[in-house]
């Protein structure tokens, strides 16, 4: 299949969808034989795969500061009293 | 840590184990604090909305009625607390980006249609990001609209599905696909941007490491 600029503006609106495999099998072959035709398709692909790896492998640059003592006991009397919750249920 | 450990350390929360509550503390503040961070972009606000998801998941805990959804549990949870802080994001602003936008500019030459994009095939999948990839990353994450960085970070940068982050964001599932969609496509646009200005250059990104 020759690069058809109509064509290619159907397959990039469901790229992200073809990415995660959330597509029909037939709209899944269809977008597969496009590509196989399209190497400006093809390489638009791969650099929408890359983005997505890139951002599952994201680390954030800012982390919390630590906890505080205050807020650590704030945070551990609510689980506890979850937890005395709980057995009194049972 | 992957699901299942997730799975194990709210079982063990819920069993009140020692050790797990400071272990789910810990784990679950630090993916708070990113989420809330990237969403409004104060660190203020993003350590209070982490104190305050966590406290009221440990107040309402009977409502997880399975510790296998604990991640988009807690999200849910961390949704609600950022809203409640009413603060709009010091990033982006919300508008729509259409499709057309998205897309790369192509030209004609001798040998058929081109678009115009960055080498990308020089970018392994699994790299170690350099500190300006990382802060190109950083950067088209915050420059996101919020409605679309909302849906990143939940599905792409946290990996749930499609239906969990429908369910935290309240939306359909095909809002969340289309928001995902061009929310990615706006990033793959700003890296592409970045690459290409670092493609002038000729050495490889690995060489440029560190």
């Amino acid at each position: 299949m020759k690069h058809d600029p109509g064509n290619c503006k159907e397959v990039f609106a469901l790229l992200s969808e073809y990415l995660d495999l959330e597509l029909p099998p037939e709209a899944c072959q269809e977008i597969e034989r496009h590509i196989a035709g399209c190497s400006p398709c093809e390489e638009f692909v791969e650099s929408l795969r890359k983005t997505v790896a890139l951002c599952r492998s994201y680390q954030p640059k800012e982390m919390p500061a630590p906890l505080s003592a205050e807020a650590r006991h704030q945070l551990e009397a609510a689980w506890r009293n979850m937890i005395a919750s709980r057995s009194s249920a049972t | 840590m992957d699901k299942q450990r997730e799975t194990e350390l709210a079982a063990a929360l819920l069993r009140g184990e020692p050790g797990a509550f400071d272990r789910f503390v810990e784990y679950f503040r630090a993916k708070v604090f990113g989420y809330s961070y990237l969403m409004c972009g104060q660190r203020e606000d993003a350590e209070e909305v982490a104190q305050e998801t966590l406290l009221k998941a440990f107040e309402n805990f009977d409502q997880l009625h399975n510790p296998e959804h604990v991640r988009a549990w807690i999200f849910r949870v961390a949704k609600n607390a950022c809203l409640m802080k009413r603060r709009k994001s010091v990033f982006a602003p919300e508008r729509e980006i259409s499709l057309e936008e998205l897309m790369p500019a192509s030209r004609q030459d001798g040998a058929g249609r081109r678009i115009e994009i960055a080498d990308w095939s020089r970018l392994p999948d699994q790299e170690v990001l350099n500190s300006e990839l990382r802060d190109a990353l950083d950067r088209a994450i915050q420059e996101l609209p919020e409605s679309y960085r909302s849906v990143v970070i939940l599905r792409d940068l946290e990996e749930l599905s499609t239906e969990e982050t429908a369910n935290i964001l309240e939306l359909s599932t095909d809002v969340v696909k289309t928001r995902l969609h061009r929310g990615r496509m706006a990033i793959r646009q700003k890296l592409d941007s970045y690459l290409s200005a670092t493609q002038k250059n000729t050495a490889p990104l690995a060489a440029r490491e560190s």
